[in-house]
């Protein structure tokens, strides 16, 4: 585990508690003082235009980049993921808005990128177990529905959708304690989209906490428990669904409202 | 899925599995097969009509052995100088296609086999030529008539130690590839003419000298076959199949596909994208040294200046074999017919005896040609 651990565990009905976190990239002040808490079995979506911060966000807590300031709390204990290794082995699986596929390879080198399934283990040149992430692949690409017959095709060679495909069922292949999916459904159509939407009640019905960033309004009531709305790096309204509406969560989109609790945020 | 027609993806169109798309490689092979017709052709046939005043002589041929002795059906002299020739920058071109693959450039193994030339040799020269003192000697008696061991390892050592500052130069500050080879060509190329202050360094014992020159094939095979003088052109094609097994069924392979094709997806799916860039660039490094060694050996002298150049060639073997420029396509087994593609050529325009100026225009355009079928292959390829 090349994750830290500092201070003790701590008791807690979040799975994922932020703590002033704050990414400036160089001048740009991406990220400010976002804290932001997931309970467990929780589905939360992030909504804000674009360049709000919203990607940004999900770095930090991912790994991939390290934060200028703040706190992770996962699972109970702070961490600081100092790679996205890290945080996968916590638990955390995420779908980027980059997708993060290399596109010359085929579909099962892809969702097990990162960690190849081993036959003989010589270090470095360790000789690939292809089979088992043949089959591993078709598994889970039947566990979500995702029709890619072909597993051989390069990723270069596919269609938006389908790249987008292999991206969510790349998380879906893996046991997780949180999974985030930056904007999944952006390149998929009417049906596709439906079986994305779908997964994620499956992990709903699981149990499975999910952070959502979407743009879809329908979506995002259809689907979770509360909203978070960011705004130019700062999060200004966090909203159980039962309380808000649509035209509510656009004014706070937009900058005509802040929540109260965020007054003189942004 | 395995059999009959299958839907294709989310759109619902109809896939038949069958049919799959054919290796890139057979183009390449296709192209080798091609150059070397044309070749014989060229050699066997009067083109006077269409070409007057033919420098050479026809009615011979390029490939075949058209002497009265029918003993050999292949003109062996011929296919021995291009083995040869492919040997020593292909080795080198196993190294850099590993590179180019990764997405990076290197522009150094050609300096990095003078230098290591010059070092290794240093380590393997005998005490006495014809009973008087070796007139080359670098070091005093002592280092002289060593076990044929030291200078492999030096040279091996050397390799490795300029192909490992290359990948961290490339992996842990932000000069780009092409410029921190660039100045391991330079540096290198410096090493090469300070270590002897420009002397050639000669006369290697004998067991140095067997390393090119020996029976490698007979050794291994307790003299069941027999390829005398072609160790270079042996150890080429077992490096050969070696990496080609390691990109295909390995971790390695794997990572160097995928770093070179999408390295923050690399990263973000957590590879360690730096280790695995001085990984590379090390072993790439190593192979040139690799090539240093063999050379000496077939040589029987290292100079300050052997391997100028062999960077480019080696980086147009692995273009001419397919490995595209941007990173993440390609293979070994490309590279290997890009090299014999290459070597043809060079050997096929001594066989019409174009002239060595002409040959030397003609190399240029063929790895600007190369290059720009690499653009044009991208551009067919579309999006990306
Ligand atoms: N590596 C970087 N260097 C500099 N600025 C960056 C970097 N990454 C993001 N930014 C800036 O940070 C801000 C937030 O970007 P981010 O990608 O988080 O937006 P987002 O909310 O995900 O938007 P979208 O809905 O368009 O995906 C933007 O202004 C962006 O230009
Ligand atoms: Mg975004």
């Amino acid at each position: 585990m090349a994750a830290k651990q500092a201070g003790a565990r701590i008791v807690s009905d979040f799975i994922l508690e932020t703590r002033g976190l704050t990414k400036h990239y160089g001048g740009v002040h991406a990220l400010t003082d976002a804290s932001f808490t997931l309970k467990r079995g929780e589905h939360v979506a992030i909504m804000g235009d674009n360049g709000a911060g919203k990607s940004t966000f999900v770095r930090q807590i991912t790994g991939v980049e390290q934060p200028t300031r703040g706190e992770i709390i996962f699972d109970g204990n702070a961490h600081l993921f100092n790679s996205p290794i890290a945080a996968r082995e916590a638990g955390i699986e995420a779908v980027f808005q980059t997708l993060a596929l290399a596109d010359d390879l085929d579909v099962p080198s892809n969702l097990f990128l990162g960690r190849e399934k081993i036959r003989w283990n010589l270090g470095p040149f360790s000789i690939l177990d292809r089979r088992a992430m043949r089959e591993a692949t078709m598994a889970a690409l039947v566990k979500t529905g995702v029709k890619i017959p072909n597993l051989s095709n390069t990723i270069r060679n596919m269609s938006g959708g389908q790249r987008q495909c292999v991206a969510i069922a790349r998380t879906a292949a893996f046991k997780s304690k949180l999974v985030i999916m930056d904007e999944p459904t952006a390149a998929l159509g009417v049906q596709e989209t439906a079986q994305v939407e779908n997964i994620i009640r499956t992990l709903k019905e699981a149990g499975e906490p999910l952070i959502l960033i979407s743009h879809n309004m329908r979506q995002v009531f259809d689907l979770v428990d509360r909203i978070v709305v960011f705004r130019r790096g700062r999060i200004v309204a966090n909203l159980a669904k039962e309380d808000t509406d649509g035209q509510d969560v656009v004014s706070y989109i937009t900058g005509a409202k802040t929540g109260a609790e965020f007054e003189g945020a942004a | 899925m395995a059999n009959g027609e299958a839907l294709h993806g989310v759109g619902g169109l109809t896939y038949d599995p069958s049919r799959r798309a054919l290796p890139p490689e057979l183009n390449v092979l296709i192209a080798l097969v091609a150059i070397t017709v044309v070749f014989e052709l060229l050699n066997r046939y009067n083109f006077g009509w269409l070409w007057n005043d033919l420098p050479f002589q026809q009615g011979k041929s390029f490939l075949f052995n058209t002497r009265d002795n029918l003993d050999t059906l292949f003109n062996e002299q011929r296919i021995n100088i291009i083995l040869l020739q492919v040997a020593i920058t292909g080795i080198i071109a196993i190294g850099v296609t590993q590179v180019i693959i990764l997405g990076g450039i290197d522009l150094s193994s050609g300096s990095i086999v003078g230098a290591t030339a010059m070092i290794a040799m240093s380590f393997a020269q005998t005490a006495t030529v014809n009973g008087n003192p070796n007139p080359k000697a670098i070091f005093g008696e002592g280092f002289m008539d060593l076990w044929v061991l030291v200078p492999i390892l030096v040279g091996l050592t050397c390799g490795l130690i300029a192909g490992c500052v290359n990948g961290r130069l490339v992996a842990y500050t932000r000069i780009p590839p092409f410029i921190a080879t660039l100045g391991m060509m330079v540096s290198a190329r410096g090493v090469a003419k300070w270590w002897s202050n420009g002397n050639p360094v000669s006369f290697p014992t004998e067991s140095y000298a067997s390393l090119s020159n020996g029976d490698m094939l007979g050794g291994m095979t307790f003299g069941l076959l027999s390829w005398s003088g072609q160790n270079p052109a042996l150890v080429f094609f077992l490096l050969a199949i070696l990496f080609h097994l390691i990109m295909t069924y390995t971790l390695y392979g794997k990572r160097c596909y995928a770093i070179g094709s999408n390295e923050a997806a690399a990263r973000m799916s957590g590879i360690n994208i730096a280790r695995h860039k001085v990984l590379v660039y090390t072993i790439a490094g190593l192979l040139a040294g690799v090539a240093a060694i063999l050379l000496t050996s077939k040589t029987l002298t290292a100079q300050a200046g052997m391997g100028v150049m062999l960077e480019l060639d080696a980086i147009a073997m692995a273009v001419i074999g397919g490995v595209s420029l941007t990173g993440g396509r390609g293979s070994i087994i490309g590279t290997v017919l890009g090299a014999l593609i290459f070597s043809v050529i060079i050997s096929g325009f001594t066989s019409i005896q174009l002239d060595a100026y002409y040959q030397e225009m003609v190399k240029g355009a063929i790895i600007v040609g190369a290059v720009v079928m690499d653009q044009w292959r991208q551009s067919k390829r579309g999006r990306g």
